[in-house]
């Protein structure tokens, strides 16, 4: 496969992902407000900034709506819903004739839908956002049954794993002050609608409480949300599929089968299979999911010198005398 | 004058009320008003369908290129605009005789353009017996000077070509002009006809029609024929990108034979190799069908401000490590004030007239000449000599004062870069129009392919100009197309 087809499908993927996840982030946020009393130390929309990675511009509003306005309407914010859909389309459209048309017209539907929500979205926000993550999974699930299972489609697994499992573990990350390092002023309550909060960000609640019970316990939320093995949002499963689809593209591209990219994501599902909850905080949360997120970028690095960036000369002495036909 | 030709012929019935005879050949009607033997079956069906039904498949077949995604881009607006391509449902139909003569003269004339490029770019044999004039050559701004002593492989500089004809009043097919670079249009040719196949089965089924959908197969095994010493060879389709008018052209025939679309960036030349980027290492790359003209393909030979090619190619082609198709520099031989040529090319490389005749061709570098096409601006058509797609021309009688003016200025200012012709009565064919059936001026457009020899699938694209009393056929100006039925 081209390297170039490679790196249009992988950001394609890894776009759209990231598009969900920050749509599913603002629904949750604006809907907490409901219930809870005035933010007063001003702290949920930095907080759900710092766990999306994203700074605003300095003089910008930080009220809900407006915050809400940059992060999904501001093309020239590079992380709003509309920028990474438009790149997302974009990288679909260089690769057009190596998707279905199925996938290609229903992401191009998403777009044009949320483009045109324009100011309306502020109405019915949920129904806004709801829309946006339909049809994120609706294109995931178009994209399972129409597009073979092969080495691009493995790809398009990598960049949805590698933008998941670094996305979740950012968002612990900007949680761990409220979750364990609490002040005495709080209110119970709230911290309750905290954990639910965070929970739910990743559709995470009702799988949680199917394991621990409805007993919310910030040890435990971040044990599931990092180790658990069956649930599809948590850095442990987005750390196998991540395995599993490079292992895969490995033997597909026929070469270098045991490259650095699979070693990285090997040594990365390893430490989350054999990894337990108390030695992560004994050691301390914060720097453990500081280097979850170190190897993922470290994979995505290593993905992108092993399969499309590679120097050329290695790749003509690699294969002896006559590069592979 | 024109109706007095005609004076006993039938009225028309529905569905053909609308339909004019006039002094054009007409593809469907004698002169009297009877149908051809050849369009009999079609004739009758469409008296016995109602409107609505024709009005219903129509509308099918429109859907169906829809859902295909079969686009095309039309330039000229600040962002590259898709458009479906305008379909009509009727089929345009050759008898087998008719192709005989088309298929013949084709060959021939393809052979003998092909024997000149060879001769041009190596002894010149040509102008030295002062056939063609050396100027014409010189000032051809397609002559590649790079190309003079280069041995392409197997010595077949065009080996996919689509020239353009149109039926002349007295229902003789004549040349209007030879597409030699990269011509397009074929994936409208193959998808044309899977639609009427799935709007009109009983009649295709029963009208004994040529089959076209080996063209894929032909084309693979054409390029396969021009790979320099490898046996299994990797070919690959080089397109411009996303953004080119053909790219779902591009697509489509990459598809059809199973060979990797390919842009510049994903290609690379080290020591004269060309080898492709894939996921699995480099890769070598033996033949290139590319889709960009020579301008765009190598940047540190040709044009220097352009990523669509590869740095070096040119050096691995002249090297003999790849093979292009079509050849560099091929475009001298399609330029519009060199197309008056083309009879006495044939005439010199085969001893032979041309079976298919050439339009008249007044060349404006010439004093007579040009003073003649000036006086007469409002009768003549005008094209620029390396323009295509029906982009700077001038139809005389269908053109305003001042456009007339400007095209004299351009004229006197660059007389070599204009020819002048008469303004052909193209001749019509009936079209599915409003619920009506009305003629409407058409073209052809065969594919031929030169590889171990010369093939022709038996069809082409027919284009037509939907615009009652239009001239311009090409898609990028208005025109739209029918399927093409060449009888056993």
């Amino acid at each position: 496969m081209l390297s170039r087809v490679a790196e249009s499908l992988y950001w394609m993927s890894r776009y759209l992902e990231r598009a969900e996840h920050t749509a599913r982030l603002l629904d949750l946020n604006l809907n907490l407000m409901l219930d809870q009393a005035p933010d007063p130390d001003g702290l949920r929309w930095p907080r759900l900034l710092e766990s999306l990675r994203v700074t605003l511009r300095a003089n910008a509003k930080t009220d809900a709506y407006s915050v809400a306005q940059a992060l999904t309407f501001d093309a020239k914010n590079k992380a709003s819903i509309i920028a990474c859909m438009s790149a997302a389309r974009e990288n679909a459209r260089q690769v057009r004739e190596q998707i279905s048309s199925e996938m290609w017209e229903e992401l191009n539907q998403l777009f044009l839908q949320t483009k045109r929500a324009g100011r309306k979205w502020k109405a019915t926000p949920h129904l806004f956002f709801r829309g946006v993550k339909e049809g994120a999974h609706l294109f995931q699930g178009i994209t399972d049954s129409t597009l073979s299972h092969s080495e691009g489609w493995h790809f398009i697994q990598a960049g949805r794993f590698i933008e998941r499992a670094s996305a979740t573990a950012a968002l612990l990350e900007a949680h761990v002050g409220e979750l364990f390092e609490p002040s005495d002023s709080e209110v119970e309550h709230s911290d309750y609608l905290d954990m639910v909060g965070l929970l739910k960000s990743c559709t995470a609640f009702e799988a949680y409480c199917k394991v621990y019970t409805a007993d919310l316990n910030p040890e435990r939320i971040a044990e599931f949300l990092l180790l658990n093995p069956e649930f599809p949002r948590s850095v442990r499963f987005a750390a196998e599929m991540i395995q599993t689809a490079l292992g895969a593209i490995g033997e597909l591209a026929e070469t270098r089968k045991n490259g650095r990219a699979n070693r990285l994501s090997g040594r990365l599902r390893a430490a989350l299979s054999f990894s337990q909850i108390d030695e992560i905080m004994g050691g301390g949360l914060r720097p453990y999911l500081n280097d979850i997120k170190r190897q993922c970028a470290q994979i995505h690095t290593a993905l992108y010198q092993q399969y499309v960036s590679y120097p050329i000369e290695a790749a003509l002495r690699s294969d002896g005398k006559q590069p592979n036909q | 004058m024109t109706s007095l030709d005609v004076p006993t012929r039938r009225p028309f019935r529905a569905p053909f009320r609308k339909y004019q005879l006039d002094n054009a050949y007409d593809e469907m009607f004698e002169p009297s008003g009877v149908p051809r033997a050849s369009y009999e079956t079609l004739h009758e069906r469409l008296g016995e369908m109602a409107a609505e039904e024709l009005r219903r498949r129509q509308k099918a077949a429109d859907l169906s290129f829809l859902h295909q995604g079969i686009t095309f881009t039309v330039y000229g607006r600040e962002e590259g605009t898709e458009k479906i391509f305008p379909y009509d449902v009727l089929p345009r139909i050759i008898t087998s005789g008719e192709w005989t003569t088309i298929e013949r003269g084709l060959i021939q004339r393809i052979t003998a353009l092909n024997l000149f490029l060879k001769d041009l770019y190596h002894e010149g044999k040509i102008l030295n017996d002062r056939v063609i004039p050396r100027e014409m050559i010189y000032t051809c701004r397609h002559y590649r000077r790079e190309m003079r002593g280069l041995r392409v492989p197997r010595e077949i500089y065009i080996s996919i070509v689509g020239t353009d004809l149109v039926r002349l009043e007295d229902g003789r097919f004549a040349v209007l002009e030879d597409n030699l670079r990269v011509p397009s249009g074929v994936s409208y040719m193959l998808a044309n006809r899977q639609v009427i196949k799935r709007v009109f089965p009983g009649m295709f089924s029963n009208y004994g029609v040529r089959p076209i959908d080996q063209y894929g197969q032909v084309l693979l095994a054409t390029l396969r024929a021009l790979a320099p010493h490898r046996d299994d060879p990797t070919i690959v389709l080089l397109t411009p990108g996303p953004y080119n008018s053909a790219y779902f052209e591009h697509t489509f025939l990459a598809r059809q034979m199973g060979i990797e679309l390919v842009e510049g960036r994903d290609l690379l030349v080290h020591e004269n190799v060309v080898y492709m980027r894939t996921t699995g290492g480099l890769r070598r790359v033996d033949v290139i069908y590319r889709r960009i003209d020579d301008d765009f393909i190598d940047p540190l030979t040709f044009r220097g401000d352009t990523s669509l090619g590869v740095a070096g190619l040119f050096n691995a082609y002249r090297a003999g490590n790849v093979a292009l198709a079509n050849a560099i520099g091929t475009g001298i031989a399609d330029d519009k004030a060199l197309y008056a040529y083309v009879p006495a090319i044939i005439r010199y490389y085969l001893d032979e007239d041309a079976i298919l005749p050439n339009i008249e061709t007044y060349l404006l570098s010439d004093e007579s000449q040009r003073s003649y096409v000036l006086d007469n601006l409002d009768k003549l058509v005008v094209k620029a000599v390396g323009e295509s797609g029906g982009y700077g021309m001038l139809i005389g009688p269908h053109s305003t004062a001042a456009q007339r003016e400007e095209f004299r200025r351009r004229i006197v200012a660059d007389p070599r870069n204009y020819i002048g012709q008469p303004t052909l009565a193209l001749s019509r064919a009936p079209c599915f129009i409003d619920g009506q059936v009305e003629a409407r001026c058409v073209d052809l457009r065969p594919y031929i392919l030169y590889g171990d020899g010369i093939t022709i699938v038996p069809g082409g694209l027919t284009r037509v100009a939907l615009q009652r009393g239009s001239l311009v056929v090409n898609s990028s100006q208005g025109g739209g197309s029918k399927d093409t039925w060449v009888l056993y």
